[in-house]
C-alpha cells in the first residue's frame, strides 16, 4: 500500500470507547415482544408477508421487498405474529411506522438455511438473493447492498471496506472485527469477486490495534488479496468520502458518487452479512449494537432486530440518573423519543445519557464569524455562512453554498465557541428544501392535470357545437343567402353609401349599359335586404 | 477624421443589426410575468381567490387587477414570494389558511351521481354513473370543490397526517440574547 492521504478538517473528540470493549459480544435474552419495522432500509417499505396469529420461524420472510430499491425483512426468532400495526420506531420525529409484532416461543426453530452457489449463477441471481435475505448497509445509511453492487461500473477500481468506526462511544464494528475477522474477510472477497474490483482495501483507525491485528491475520490467511490498512484516528475518518480520500486520494466532487470514480465503500458488518447470506444462507435478522453510557455493564450485544431498546438497557444494567437515550453516536446520532423503540438494521449504538456524560447544552450565542467551523469541516464547506442562510430561510443560497455536501458529522458544532447547534440548522434546511421540492412537484402535477382537463372540456364543447351545427344543417332548408353573396352584400352597402363616382369617360357605351343593369339589380337586392332587416328590427 | 467617422458609423450599423436580430430572434410571446406568478401559486385550483383557477388569478395579478393576498393555500409564504416578485409591500392573507387536507369519499354512501367528478379541477376522482367513486389521494389538491355538489354529503375533508416521509426537522430555538435582559428600573430599585 502506497502512502496514505489526508482529508481536510476533522476533530478529536474524547473517544469513550474503552468502556464497551472490555466484554465480548453477548447474545441478549429474548424480550417478551419484538417489534420488527417493515421499513428499516432506504427505499420502499417491505410488504407484510404474514398474517396475525401466524407462527413464524427464525429467518422466515415476514416482509417482502417491493419495487426497485427495497429489501426483505425476516423474523429474528421463532414465535407467533401478534399484530401488524404502526408502532413507535427509532426516528427523531417520534412518529410510528408499520411494525410486525412477534411473541417469541423460545424454541428458536429456524427455517432451512438457503445458501447460494454464488460462483455458479449469474450476478443478477446473486443480487436477488441478497435482496431476499434483507442485506443492507449496516454502517448507518442502510442502503440495499444489492442495489449498490449492481450500480457499480463493470470493473471497479477499488473496493473499500470501512472499519474505521470514528464516532465516539461506538464499538460494534471493533468487536465484530476482533471476533469475526474471517467472516468479514470472506464477505469482502465475495464482494470483490462479484463486482469485480481490481483491489480491495480495509481501512481501520489505528485506535483499534486488536481489530487491526485480527483482520490482518485473517486477510493473510485468506491469501493476501485483501489489504488491511491502519488509518489515522481523526473524526470523521469513517465517513465514506473521507475514508476513500485517505485510502485512495480520490476526492468525490459535488453531485457525484464515488461509484462513478470507480470506488465503492461498504461497512465491515455489511461484508459479514453478505457472507452469511450467500455462504451460510442466513437472512439478516440480528445486528451488533453497542449499549453504553450510563449503564453498569457497557458492552456489545448481538441483538435480534425488533428488540426494544429498553430490554437491552435493562440487560446492561441501566443506572439511575439517565436523562435520555441516543441512537448512534453523540456526534451524528439522534435523541430517541422513548426507550421502547426497537433495534433496527441502522442501530449501531445506544447511549444512555446522564448529566455527567452529556451536560445540558450551553445556551446558544450569536455567531462571531471566527470560522473555526470552516477549519473543522471535512467537506470543506463554510458552515458559518450556511448557518446564516439556513437561519434566515434563504434556502436557495444555502444550496448554492453546497448545503447538500454536508455529511452532518457535527465537527462544526463541536468546535463552535458560541455553542450553535449548526447541524440542527442544516438538517432543518435540508428537510425544508426536500419538502418544497415535493410541494413543487405536486403543484406541477396539479397544473398539468388541470390544463389537460381544461383542454379536454374545450374540445368536448367544440365537438358538441360542431355536432349541433351539422344536425341543424341537415334538418333546416339551406339559408337564403350563401356566405359568398352576403359578403357581396356588405361590399355593396359600402359602395352605395359612398358618394357616386363620376362616370369615367373612357368606358364604351355598352359597358356603361351593362354596368347600369348590374347596378339596378343590386339596388333591388339591397331594398330586399333593408326590408328584411326592418322586419327583424 | 473621416476614418474615425466611418469606424463609428460602422459600429453603429453592426450594433443596430445585432439589436434588430435579437428583437426578432428572442421575441417574448407571452407575458412572462403570468408564468412566474403561476409558478408560485400552489395549483390547488380551488377558486378561493375568486378566480376560476390559479392561472386566471395569476393573469389578474399580472394585469394589476388583483391583490397578492387572496390565495389561502399558498399561505403567508406564498404572499411573501409574490410581493417579492412584484416588488410590492407584503400584506396579510385575506383569509386564514386551513390545514392541508385530502378529500375522502365515504364509499358506502356514494350513489354514483358523478357530480363530484365534474367538479374536480384536476381529475382526481374516478368512477362512473351509478358506480362508486373514489379519490386518488396523491392527486387531490384539497380544493374542496367536490364537497358542495355531493347530494348525499358523503365527501369528507381529512387533514393529511404527518408521516415519516413528510416529517421535517424543526428549526432550532432562536439564540438567547447576548446579555441578560435589563430589568425595569423599578425592579432594580426593589
Amino acid at each position: 500500500m502506497a502512502g496514505l492521504f489526508k482529508f481536510f478538517g476533522g476533530v478529536h473528540p474524547p473517544e469513550h470507547k474503552a468502556q464497551s470493549t472490555r466484554l465480548p459480544i453477548a447474545r441478549p435474552s429474548l424480550p417478551p415482544r419484538l417489534f420488527v419495522p417493515l421499513h428499516q432500509h432506504i427505499g420502499n417499505h417491505a410488504k407484510p408477508a404474514v398474517r396475525v396469529d401466524e407462527v413464524v420461524l427464525r429467518g422466515q420472510m415476514i416482509g417482502e421487498a417491493q419495487g426497485r430499491i427495497s429489501v426483505a425483512v425476516h423474523a429474528p426468532c421463532s414465535g407467533t405474529v401478534r399484530g401488524i400495526a404502526p408502532a413507535l420506531v427509532p426516528h427523531p420525529s417520534g412518529l410510528s411506522d408499520l411494525c410486525i409484532e412477534i411473541e417469541p416461543d423460545h424454541r428458536d426453530a429456524a427455517i432451512e438455511a438457503r445458501p447460494l452457489d454464488w460462483r455458479g449463477v449469474p450476478r443478477a441471481t446473486v443480487f436477488d438473493h441478497l435482496r431476499q435475505m434483507g442485506v443492507a448497509g449496516l454502517g448507518g445509511a442502510v442502503f440495499p447492498t444489492y442495489a449498490k453492487l449492481a450500480g457499480a461500473p463493470r470493473v471497479l477500481d477499488t473496493l473499500v471496506i470501512n472499519g474505521a468506526e470514528c464516532e465516539p462511544f461506538i464499538t460494534c464494528d471493533d468487536l465484530l472485527m476482533r471476533e469475526r475477522a474471517a467472516e468479514i474477510i470472506a464477505g469482502t472477497l465475495i464482494m470483490g469477486e462479484l463486482l469485480p474490483a481490481r483491489r480491495v482495501v480495509v481501512g481501520i483507525e489505528d485506535n483499534k490495534p486488536q481489530a487491526l491485528a485480527a483482520m490482518d491475520a485473517a486477510a493473510r490467511q485468506a491469501g493476501g488479496a485483501v489489504v488491511v490498512v491502519a488509518v489515522p484516528t481523526i473524526y470523521p475518518g469513517g465517513g465514506a468520502k473521507q475514508l476513500i480520500r485517505v485510502l485512495t486520494g480520490i476526492e468525490v466532487p459535488t453531485g457525484q458518487r464515488s461509484t462513478e470514480l470507480g470506488v465503492q465503500c461498504f461497512n465491515v458488518a455489511t461484508a459479514s452479512s453478505v457472507w452469511r447470506a450467500l455462504v451460510r444462507g442466513e437472512a439478516l435478522t440480528h445486528r451488533i449494537v453497542t449499549v453504553t453510557g450510563n449503564v453498569r455493564e457497557p458492552r456489545n450485544y448481538e441483538a435480534p432486530l425488533g428488540t426494544p431498546i429498553a430490554h437491552l438497557l435493562a440487560q446492561a444494567g441501566e443506572l439511575p440518573g439517565t436523562t435520555g437515550f441516543i441512537m448512534g453516536g453523540p456526534m451524528m446520532g439522534f435523541e430517541l423519543p422513548a426507550a421502547e423503540v426497537p433495534v433496527v438494521k441502522a442501530s449501531n449504538c445506544v447511549i444512555a445519557k446522564s448529566a455527567a456524560l452529556f451536560p445540558p447544552p450551553a445556551p446558544e450565542l450569536p455567531c462571531i464569524r471566527c470560522t473555526r467551523c470552516v477549519t473543522a469541516c471535512p467537506a470543506e464547506l463554510t458552515p458559518h455562512e450556511l448557518y446564516w442562510f439556513a437561519k434566515s430561510r434563504n434556502f436557495g443560497k444555502a444550496q448554492e453554498y453546497a448545503l447538500f455536501d454536508c455529511i452532518e458529522c457535527g465537527a462544526c458544532a463541536y468546535v463552535c465557541p458560541s455553542n450553535i447547534p449548526l447541524v440542527s440548522y442544516f438538517r432543518f434546511a435540508k428537510s425544508e428544501i426536500w419538502a418544497r421540492e415535493r410541494e413543487k412537484n405536486a403543484a406541477d402535477d396539479a397544473r398539468e392535470r388541470h390544463e389537460a382537463r381544461a383542454a379536454r372540456l374545450e374540445r368536448d364543447k367544440q365537438e358538441r357545437a360542431e355536432k349541433l351545427a351539422a344536425k341543424t344543417a341537415a334538418a333546416a332548408p339551406p339559408p337564403p343567402s350563401s356566405p359568398a353573396s352576403s359578403a357581396r352584400d356588405t361590399a355593396l352597402v359600402r359602395t352605395l353609401s359612398a358618394p357616386a363616382a363620376p362616370v369615367t369617360p373612357t368606358r364604351s357605351p355598352d359597358e356603361g349599359a351593362s354596368r347600369a343593369d348590374e347596378l339596378e339589380t343590386d339596388r333591388a337586392r339591397l331594398r330586399e335586404l333593408a326590408e328584411q332587416k326592418h322586419e327583424h328590427g | 477624421m473621416i476614418a474615425a467617422l466611418l469606424v463609428m458609423a460602422a459600429i453603429a450599423v453592426i450594433l443596430g443589426a445585432i439589436l434588430g436580430f435579437a428583437a426578432v430572434m428572442f421575441r417574448v410571446e407571452e407575458n412572462p410575468l403570468v408564468e412566474k406568478i403561476d409558478a408560485i401559486l400552489p395549483q390547488t385550483q380551488c377558486g378561493q381567490c375568486g378566480y376560476p383557477g390559479c392561472k386566471p388569478y395569476a393573469t389578474a395579478i399580472a394585469a394589476g387587477e388583483a391583490e397578492v393576498n387572496l390565495c389561502p393555500p399558498g399561505g403567508e409564504e406564498g404572499v411573501a414570494k409574490l410581493s417579492e416578485l412584484l416588488g410590492v409591500e407584503p400584506v396579510a392573507l385575506a383569509v386564514e389558511p386551513r390545514p392541508k387536507a385530502v378529500a375522502v369519499i365515504i364509499e358506502d354512501q356514494c350513489i354514483g351521481c358523478t357530480l363530484c367528478i365534474q367538479a374536480c379541477p384536476v381529475d382526481a376522482i374516478i368512477g362512473a354513473t351509478k358506480q362508486m367513486h373514489t379519490v386518488i389521494a396523491e392527486q387531490c389538491t384539497g380544493c374542496e370543490l367536490c364537497v358542495p355538489p355531493c347530494p348525499v354529503d358523503c365527501i369528507d375533508m381529512v387533514p393529511i397526517p404527518e408521516t415519516l416521509r413528510t416529517w421535517k426537522w424543526k428549526p432550532p430555538q432562536a439564540p438567547a440574547p447576548a446579555r441578560p435582559p435589563m430589568g425595569k428600573p423599578s425592579e432594580i430599585d426593589a
